[in-house]
């Protein structure tokens, strides 16, 4: 098997063995972004010699046995709002352009302690607002099946990394849908944990009641190992939440046998492109045939999931993001008289459109009046949306949609008209809302030869089982399976 | 003055808690220290840092709740108060607007009018800022963040008060209570405890109010009592001229005696307050209102009553004592060692109050051990030293702590009791006072005062009183 067919777990089994050392896994990866990045611009910052200095310190470990990790050796892709000591952390905006972290995210912590060895900072939308990783300070990031073609966001560097090849597996984070949305566009599996399952110390809010970490990757399997890694109850999170069981990995290879799978016909009406609802029916009938019940069931709220959405990440994110500033770190404006102009000045350049917008509407929506009319009602309506969910939930155990309306647009036709953009997380946001985990898995090719993602979604804590179905209807449909061939077609990247 | 006028005051105190760590993070709160040492990625506003609850906060609070018999909020929240400033690294300000800790309380003060009961209208959690320095010399700004994340408390008062007398006891009960507590030493001048003053006037009988003014930069009662005086003089000049108060906040200067406006109403800022997503609710349950009530110490009332049933000192001695946690923590623990609890009361109302008003200090800045006050105690009852050489004593000790045996030793300070020199200096002075002595043999009692301080004299000071008494008295016999 070549380098580019492993998983990371796969990888990871071999690092062990001594049929690879990690040293030579980190050459293969940066080798692999040296040959494609010029044109899937996953990254934003590698720093060649770093990674190697920890490739062979890992690999002394591991020849030592201290070491023993599924990912001990394996090139991982962190997203560039997750900080990294002594690595610059820009979250692909112009005002974070030359700020070097001084210290780690807990996740990224946990991943370095599992021997994972970090190939650098992926492009993302600037500060994770958006859905196409147009947004970015430092170029848009092309999707590695159809460079004419956005690889979805926020996270859609680390998932084009993925996808292309460059990295084993990467870490996202997921607001509103940043991790599955990509994941889905890219071809590869994404998840979002649980709120308070990892830890969002040291990732660079931008909804801090939405925000998690979650793992990019090209199965299931990974996504669970990298889980595993990554999860902690942190003291240094006040929003952590100590959960009963940490395995993720355990329980994947057990049978759904009378699994009882919700559909919501909300998510399968007006707005959903005919191939991804083929794709997620696809999805269904394979699951009814491994054993699990599967039936049609209307949610409810769905309409309401993106406008309590935008109120509520938006009026975090005009708070979040007032520290960037100009006085203790990031860029500073060149010429400036007196407090107000360096302000102004410094975030007026430093921040992009998009970033702009939703600080504005934010604002708005906490000024006094406004507050109980936008902010209140939206947190009414959030409210409204876990109660449905939890409605869901007596009935089912995993819920089962698209991760996204359509396959992945061009380039340059989203950013123009922002409201429809924003209509495209309709499946992903509700999840964030609830404070669900939610996992996309690749479910097909459109006509296009895009890939399309399907979307489980499990209840609080139910990462175990939701891992499980996943890892059953990625067996059943093929999973990253569908992408080797194309990938290996040189003319389409 | 044509009109009589009423003053409407409510105050807004902000007290530094006296937490080990600072509200949200693990740096010290200890004042001073180089700029910017105590300070770590929450405290300075880095990306991604997340602020975690310091547990003692709550628990300090709910003590000064309690205490000021406060209803307590069992759920309640942090907001963000949004606003742009440098000494505020995350530009907001963790504190509570929606559901703060405590509400509806009151405290009784009492002035030379009598007894009367402020309301509190709420107590709530924040964080404090950074510290501005401004370098004129390079025209340009710095900031230290030892203070940013130091834990404070907010009382806000309702408009109860009516004049300075009654703000002031107020400021001193509130103070003792906090004090005693040990939730903050509610220094003024050092800032862990500050007012806010509203002010109204209206008309006498009047049941409206009138528009308010904020005034900020009170650092002594004094200063407080002065800006109250000036203030009100300043609101009713403006409505006797028919001219209209504006709703503002002044800043007092001192010096001048007189406010300057800062900013009106009109400038005032919407701070975009919500609640804080990164810090969960904070739960308050039966059993933890319970706890803190259990660890409540003695306040005052009780202390007070405690003092003068088991110790049998004097209403106005324990007054003044237990005016001070620190006074009546040295008293009892003098009088614990000592056992003489009504000469440990003499030395802190006479001697201590003397050097404190003398020196310009606090009671809270008292630093001498009771161990050696009791010491001190005791070599004077034994006769070891006498009255004046033990005011010599203690000053050393209010001082310097320094234990008394070492110092009288170094001093010389031991009362001479060889009784040969002592015979030697009374024979003298019964030689050169023989009308003396014969008037007190004669039964003129009075002039035995008058020989021993005679001997005394001749002595130097140097000689046990209670040698000089027993010795002159065999002799005149």
């Amino acid at each position: 098997m070549e380098m580019f067919d492993m998983t990371a777990a796969e990888l990871g089994k071999r690092i062990q063995a001594g049929e690879i050392t990690a040293v030579e896994a980190a050459e293969y990866s940066l080798s692999r972004i040296k040959e494609k990045d010029g044109q899937i611009n996953a990254f934003i910052t590698v720093e060649e010699e770093k990674v190697m200095e920890n490739a062979r310190r890992v690999q002394q470990k591991i020849e030592r046995r201290e070491l023993t990790g599924p990912l001990a050796g394996v090139p991982v892709a962190v997203k560039d709002n997750i900080c990294t000591e002594g690595l610059r952390t820009t979250c692909a905006s112009r005002i974070l352009g030359n700020f070097v972290p001084p210290y780690s995210a807990e996740a990224v912590k946990r991943l370095e302690e599992a021997g994972a060895v970090i190939l650098g900072k992926t492009n993302m939308d600037e500060f994770a607002m958006g859905s196409t990783t147009e947004t970015s300070a430092y170029g848009i990031t092309r999707n590695p099946w159809n460079t004419d073609h956005v690889p979805g966001g926020s996270s859609g560097g680390s998932c084009a990394a993925v996808a292309a090849g460059e990295a084993f597996c990467a870490l996202g984070s997921d607001t509103g849908g940043s991790i599955r949305q990509p994941s889905s566009f890219c071809g590869v599996t994404g998840l979002k944990p649980t709120y308070g399952t990892v830890s969002r110390y040291g990732l660079i809010a931008y909804g801090s009641s939405l925000d998690q970490i979650g793992p990019v990757a090209k199965d299931v399997t990974d996504c669970a190992c990298i889980l595993e890694a990554v999860s902690s109850y942190d003291r240094k999170d006040g929003t952590s939440v100590k959960r009963e069981s940490y395995d993720f990995t355990s329980g994947l290879g057990r049978d759904i046998k009378g699994m009882r799978i919700g559909l919501p016909s909300d998510y399968l009406g007006e707005g959903l492109d005919d191939e991804v609802r083929k794709a997620v029916m696809d999805g269904a009938e394979a699951m009814r045939s491994l054993g699990a019940i599967v039936e049609e069931f209307p949610l409810g709220m769905a309409e309401y999931a993106i406008p309590a959405y935008y109120v509520i990440a938006s009026a975090e994110a005009s708070s979040n993001l007032a520290r960037f500033d100009g006085v203790k770190y990031g860029y500073r404006t060149e010429e400036y008289e007196g407090l107000h102009d360096m302000y102004k000045k410094t975030r007026s350049e430093g921040f992009g459109p998009e970033v702009k917008r939703r600080i504005m509407l934010g604002s708005f929506v906490l000024s006094s009046g406004y507050y109980d009319a936008y902010y209140l009602k939206a947190l009414r309506v959030k409210a409204l949306i876990m109660k449905a969910f939890d409605e869901a939930f007596k009935k089912y155990d995993i819920i089962l949609g698209p991760a996204a309306p359509s396959a992945a647009p061009e380039i340059g036709c989203s950013l123009a008209d922002p409201l429809k953009m924003y209509l495209g997380d309709i499946y992903t946001v509700s999840v964030n809302l609830a404070g669900l985990p939610g996992i996309s898995v690749p479910g097909g090719m459109n006509s296009k030869g895009l890939p399309i993602g399907l979307q489980l979604i499990g209840d609080r804590f139910q990462e175990e089982k939701l891992l499980r179905a996943a890892y059953q209807l990625e067996k059943a449909v093929g999973g990253y399976g569908i992408k080797k061939e194309e990938a290996h077609d040189e003319q389409r990247i | 003055m044509s009109r009589e006028y009423e003053t409407v005051i409510g105050l807004e105190v902000h007290v530094e808690l006296a937490t080990e760590t600072k509200i949200f993070c693990g740096c010290s709160a200890k004042f001073g220290g180089e700029s910017n040492t105590h300070t770590c990625p929450v405290c300075t506003g880095m990306p991604g840092s997340l602020p975690v609850l310091n547990r003692q906060v709550v628990e300090y609070a709910l003590a000064v709740g309690l205490a000021a018999g406060c209803e307590i909020n069992r759920f309640c929240r942090f907001d963000r108060k949004n606003y742009f400033y440098p000494d505020n690294p995350q530009n907001y300000q963790i504190s509570q607007l929606y559901l703060p800790i405590c509400h509806d309380g009151g405290i009784e003060i009492e002035t030379e009018a009598g007894k009367k009961t402020v309301r509190i209208h709420e107590i709530h959690m924040e964080e404090d800022a950074g510290k501005l320095i401004h370098d004129e010399w390079e025209d340009c700004s710095l900031v230290d963040y030892n203070r940013s994340g130091v834990p404070l408390l907010e009382i806000v008062s309702e408009p109860d008060m009516r004049n300075a007398q009654e703000v002031i006891a107020y400021l001193e009960k509130l103070r003792m209570i906090i004090q005693y507590l040990g939730a903050s030493d509610c220094k003024l001048q050092e800032g862990s405890m500050r007012a806010d003053v509203n002010l109204s006037v209206r008309e006498a009988g009047s049941r409206t109010m009138g528009t308010r003014t904020e005034m900020k930069n009170l650092n002594s009662f004094k200063a407080i009592a002065r800006a109250i005086e000036g203030e009100k003089k300043r609101q009713i000049e403006l409505l006797e001229e028919g001219k209209a108060v504006i709703q503002e906040t002044r800043r007092w200067d001192d010096n001048k005696e007189y406010s300057f406006a800062m900013r009106s109403k009109e400038d005032a800022k919407d701070y975009r307050y919500f609640p804080d997503p990164d810090l969960p609710p904070v739960v308050i349950s039966d059993e933890w209102i319970r706890a803190v009530k259990e660890r409540q110490p003695e306040l005052r009332t009780e202390k007070l009553a405690r003092y003068i049933r088991e110790y049998g000192i004097p209403e106005y001695d324990a007054q003044i004592i237990t005016s001070s946690s620190k006074m009546a923590s040295i008293f009892e623990k003098t009088s614990e060692i000592c056992k003489k609890p009504k000469k440990v009361s003499n030395w802190l109302m006479v001697e201590t109050l003397r050097l404190l008003k003398e020196k310009g200090m606090e009671p809270e800045d008292i630093s001498f051990s009771p161990e050696n006050l009791a010491k001190l105690i005791d070599l004077a009852d034994d006769g070891t030293i006498n009255n004046k050489a033990a005011k010599e004593v203690f000053e050393e000790i209010f001082s310097n702590d320094t234990d008394p045996l070492y110092y009288i030793e170094e001093r010389g300070l031991k009362a001479v009791g060889d009784e040969g020199i002592l015979l030697a200096a009374i024979d003298k002075v019964l030689s050169e006072n023989s009308d003396s002595a014969e008037a007190y043999r004669g039964g003129k009692e009075k002039v035995f005062g008058f020989l021993v301080g005679q001997v005394m004299r001749e002595m130097k000071g140097q000689a046990s009183p209670a040698a000089v008494n027993k010795i002159l008295k065999d002799k005149l016999s």
